[in-house]
């Protein structure tokens, strides 16, 4: 006879629920809309959109309640706020690219608004929460939002980059489900602190068990984070999918599956199974390395992006490696920065995007398209550049700091040759960057028609642009009170 | 005078903001007058400057991260003053022999850039900062050099950025490293020098640290076997982005290893002096024997610029008070007698876009005025009594004396060789008949070469005979830096070496 179930309506803590609750209501009431109203214009849905995370980043904000919530599946603490505030103010910011100069069918339908407002949701659940299964459903509800995202885009290749990203989610998502099944078999629970408490008692017996655990939790993760050897899909789905929403990938489900990999992966690094700490350190190098001399050998600016940002997630997996405090202070900080960079270099991609492929038959935007534009657009190309030798790590502009605080991080943590493996990589990484700097500036121009470089620009996108530059450029005042309200939360939540 | 120092930094930058509204014609005449204003201004830096004071002067200090020890700190003492004038000079002098007339609007701009990197460079006493100048001073030279070189020019640059900046990301690990150290010792973060100067690194740390800076600050100047991309990048480049290039960014290295290397790391300093000593007698040798082997007139400048800096840094690891004064007093005589060098050699190809000696020939005839002055740098470079060149040549190799006069000897065969491969550029170029047709008509130095290399002229006689005021400054500071390196040495060796270096049989 199962005992009764009492539960008092406040020890629930719904107000956890609000952040999530907030978009799930806005996304079904934009499709009511839709129903009612027909022919909504795009500048309507994205603002509404916009409003919806305004409202969702106060509730957010302004969370004054305990740490966990709802039958305790909700762990709202310090690390889950750093991260929902970064993927509400990215896809803020991403979201109104859809105001281009040019119309494109994916912004005209109110399901895209819909679905990213879903996908949002779904992020949110897997960084509020330590429970293996509610996580699951925040990976599985945004990455389905996310393969739909992408075929709307509604190009032979969009539906090639959905397919793929979509068989090899599916995939990611076995290998979720079997490794929070083997810890339930071991644990008797789903939930990774009390994974973490009952591990411990029994001094991570049997091992066994928990490697297998551990190898499925790394492979299913490692393709969500695009950590070699699960990164072959990156490059092509970024080709396959629009601009702004290969950007968004390479920000918003990454810092979310970074948040995931902090729970679990630094309760079982601290365990001392070395053995992790081996599988991860070569993960972390080879992802850095290969991915950087890959993108070393591209001939199209965005795949060469997509390459890079294998290579940065490399980088911050450094950091969950490493598993300090400043460690995972660097981590946040640096994506952060990475944010704003990443933004305004896919939204000058966006820009210069043109209906045919006029430079080069198979690429859209070959390094040659971009050749002496420093003699058509000086103001395109200087911007361009600056984004290019900040995601390069030179300073004073915004990935050097954070890059200055891993390195030092993993110094301070005696991971000297980690340092230098890292700093030698940026090292590699300034010779792409600088490709299509050379390109822009010390090559003849291919045509001399601006215009061709600018049927897609308006004045939402040139406003994002110039907010990017701007945090890009002027990112050194950001350091302080970043690092201090940064290192507060993460240090208070433990990590 | 409070803020003199940021505003010598920042001046050249915000002049070259405002110079994208400036129109292309007026350009140059624009580029001109701002250097011109920050010579001046640098001028008065150094009437303003407390001779009798050896520390640092003019000092601003703003923390920018206090949780993490990163400063906006400025200071200048008598290692850097007349660097600093050296950069603004010569950005000065660069840009009235400006020659070019392609997209010149954006060459000034990035000029002015430079400057301020440079002068950044110089004054900067926060760590992270001083990377940060030194890194951003790569993206206006790759864009010199690539936009405006000649045939081969991207390759060059390329090359030149790649090396440096992958020199330069292992200093910054070693930055972070002392960084953590200084925390470890003191338990607060700080990236400040003068901080840093306060702490005793142990003797292991040292040798990895001093090995992070080396690497950072070698591809810089070059050394031996570093060098490859200088000759390439002198090749391709513009004659402004020699000039520069020559006269004060290969003496960011140098400058490092006097203001880093020595007084961070005294007991690393010492333990590898013979290793960095013998690099840099193959440096003055080697790169000497490549000089007499070139055919090109610049490339011959260009490897005289190897084998200059090979004594530049054989002075600094004199570990006293002759040698690195002089070895400091030879990268200004260095910037001044390369600048113009390299200079002259812009003026000729200018006129017949060849710079192969092979070309020339009794160019003494049809141009006496360029003959003389050429002439008269080839002698400062030589090393010639009297020139700038002599003085720091001197200072080095005397100091060093007292380290290994048998190395000593080896490196002053330099002067030797750099005499005979000078001396017989000379021969090919500007004695004999003239044997080319086209050289017969070729114009004399005009107005504006003139203005450009008289004043160079004039420092190379006055600085060559009276350099006392020069040298008085940069010694007192330079002392300051030794006693320092004294108390802090950790290892007997290293303070007898000190003692050794700095006294004549026992005494001083």
């Amino acid at each position: 006879m199962l005992e009764p179930i009492s539960i008092d309506i406040a020890g629930l803590n719904l107000q956890a629920l609000l952040p999530m609750a907030i978009l799930t209501i806005g996304a079904l009431a934009l499709i009511c809309v839709d129903l009612a109203v027909k022919g909504l214009n795009r500048s309507f849905l994205t603002m509404i959109t916009i409003l919806f995370i305004v409202l969702d980043f106060g509730a957010v904000i302004g969370y004054k309640g305990d740490v966990r919530g709802f039958f305790d599946v909700l762990l709202i603490d310090g690390i889950s706020l750093i991260a929902q505030v970064i993927i509400l103010v990215a896809s803020a910011l991403f979201l109104p690219l859809s105001m281009s100069h040019r119309h494109f069918r994916e912004f005209k339908m109110a399901e895209f608004y819909a679905l990213f407002m879903f996908m949002i949701v779904g992020f949110q659940c897997m960084v509020t929460s330590d429970n293996l299964i509610l996580i699951f459903i925040g990976l599985e509800t945004s990455s389905l939002a996310l393969y739909t995202l992408i075929a709307l885009h509604n190009r032979a290749k969009a539906f090639e980059a959905a397919i793929k990203y979509f068989t090899m989610g599916a995939l990611a998502a076995g290998f979720y489900g079997m490794s929070a099944l083997i810890f339930y078999a071991l644990t008797g629970s789903v939930e990774i602190h009390q994974i973490e408490q009952v591990l411990q008692e029994r001094h991570f017996e049997p091992l066994v068990g928990v490697l297998a655990a551990t190898i499925f939790m790394v492979a299913a993760l490692g393709f969500k984070l695009s950590l070699v050897p699960s990164h072959t899909w990156t490059p092509d789905v970024y080709e396959g999918s629009s601009a702004p929403l290969a950007g968004y990938m390479s920000i918003v489900p990454k810092i979310a599956g970074f948040v995931v990999a902090m729970r679990l992966f630094e309760m079982l690094i601290a365990s001392g199974v070395v053995w992790l700490e081996y599988v991860l350190y070569a993960a972390v190098v080879l992802t850095m390395t290969l991915a950087n001399i890959t993108a070393l050998v591209q001939e199209d600016v965005k795949r060469m992006l997509a390459f890079s940002s294998i290579s940065h997630a490399g980088s911050m997996m450094a950091a969950i490696l490493i598993g300090t405090t400043q460690a995972n202070t660097a981590l946040f900080v640096y994506w952060i920065f990475f944010l704003f960079t990443n933004l305004g270099a896919f939204t000058m991609l966006w820009i210069v995007r043109h209906r045919e492929n006029l430079w080069d038959e198979r690429y859209q935007h070959p390094y040659t398209k971009f050749s002496g534009l420093v003699k058509i657009m000086p103001m395109t190309a200087t911007i361009m550049g600056i984004f290019m030798f900040a995601l390069a790590g030179m300073p004073p502009f915004s990935v050097f700091w954070g890059k200055l605080y891993l390195i030092s991080a993993a110094i301070n943590s005696d991971y000297i040759w980690l340092a230098v493996v890292i700093a030698l990589n940026s090292a590699v990484a300034v010779y792409y960057y600088m490709k299509l700097v050379v390109y822009m500036f010390l090559h003849e121009p291919v045509t001399i028609d601006a215009r061709l470089y600018a049927t897609n620009a308006s004045t939402s996108l040139k406003v994002i642009v110039g907010f990017a530059a701007i945090v890009t450029i002027f990112s050194i005042a950001f350091v302080e009170p970043l690092l201090e309200v940064i290192t507060h939360y993460v240090a208070s939540s433990g990590f | 005078m409070e803020h003199i120092l940021s505003l010598l930094v920042f001046f050249p930058a915000m002049a070259g903001l405002l110079g994208f509204l400036v129109v292309k014609e007026s350009i140059r005449a624009y580029g001109i007058c701002v250097s011109a204003i920050e010579f001046v201004l640098s001028l008065i830096l150094w009437m303003v400057f407390d001779t009798s004071n050896p520390g640092y002067q003019f000092v601003e200090f703003f923390p920018f991260v206090p949780s993490y020890g990163m400063n906006y700190y400025l200071g200048v003492d008598g290692i850097s003053l007349f660097l600093i004038i050296l950069s603004t000079f010569i950005t000065m002098i660069a840009l009235i022999g400006l020659s070019i007339e392609k997209e010149i609007k954006n060459l000034v701009i990035t000029v002015l850039f430079l400057e301020m990197t440079m002068v950044g460079v110089f004054v900067i006493l926060d760590v992270v900062w001083f990377y940060a100048f030194w890194e951003l001073s790569l993206i206006p030279m790759l864009y010199i050099i690539g936009a405006w070189g000649s045939a081969n020019r991207m390759y060059a640059a390329i090359k030149f950025f790649l090396y440096t900046f992958s020199g330069s990301v292992l200093m910054l690990v070693g930055i972070l490293y002392m960084g953590y150290l200084y925390h470890d010792a003191t338990g607060i973060w700080s990236f400040a020098l003068p901080d840093w100067y306060a702490l005793q690194v142990p003797f292991d740390a040292q040798l990895w640290l001093f090995g992070a800076f080396f690497v950072g600050f070698a591809i810089k100047v070059p050394m031996f076997p570093f060098h490859t991309w200088l000759p390439y990048a002198h090749g391709q480049a513009p004659t402004i982005g020699s000039v520069i290039l020559a006269a004060v960014l290969l003496k960011m290295g140098s400058y490092g290893f006097v203001r880093f290397s020595l007084p961070l790391f005294p007991d690393a300093s010492v333990y590898f002096l013979i290793p960095v000593a013998i690099i840099c007698i193959i440096m003055v040798i080697y790169a000497a024997m490549i000089a007499y082997a070139q055919e090109d007139m610049k490339q011959v400048i260009a490897y005289s610029s190897i084998s200059h800096m090979g004594i530049v840094i054989l002075g600094t690891f004199a570990m006293n008070g002759e040698g690195i004064t002089g070895s400091i007093f030879l990268m200004l005589s260095h910037g001044i007698v390369s600048g113009a060098l390299f200079m002259l050699v812009g003026v000729i190809y200018d006129r017949r876009h060849t710079k192969m000696m092979k070309d020339f020939g009794g160019l003494a005839s049809v141009m006496p005025n360029f003959a003389t002055i050429y002439g008269i740098m080839l002698m400062a470079s030589v090393g010639l009594p009297l020139t700038v060149g002599f003085v720091g040549e001197f200072l080095s190799l005397a100091g060093f004396y007292r380290i290994n006069w048998v190395m000593t000897l080896l490196a002053g065969t330099g002067i030797i060789l750099g005499a005979v491969y000078m001396l017989v550029l000379y021969k090919k170029s500007f004695f004999g008949e003239v044997v080319h047709v086209e050289n017969k008509t070729l114009k004399d130095l005009n107005a504006k070469e003139l203005s450009a290399l008289i004043p160079l002229v004039a420092l190379v006689a006055i600085l060559g005979i009276y350099p006392k005021p020069i040298l008085t400054t940069i010694d007192a500071s330079v002392e300051k830096m030794l006693v320092l390196m004294d108390q802090k040495a950790l290892q007997d060796k290293t303070k007898e070496l000190l003692m050794k270096a700095n006294t004549i049989g026992g005494n001083h």
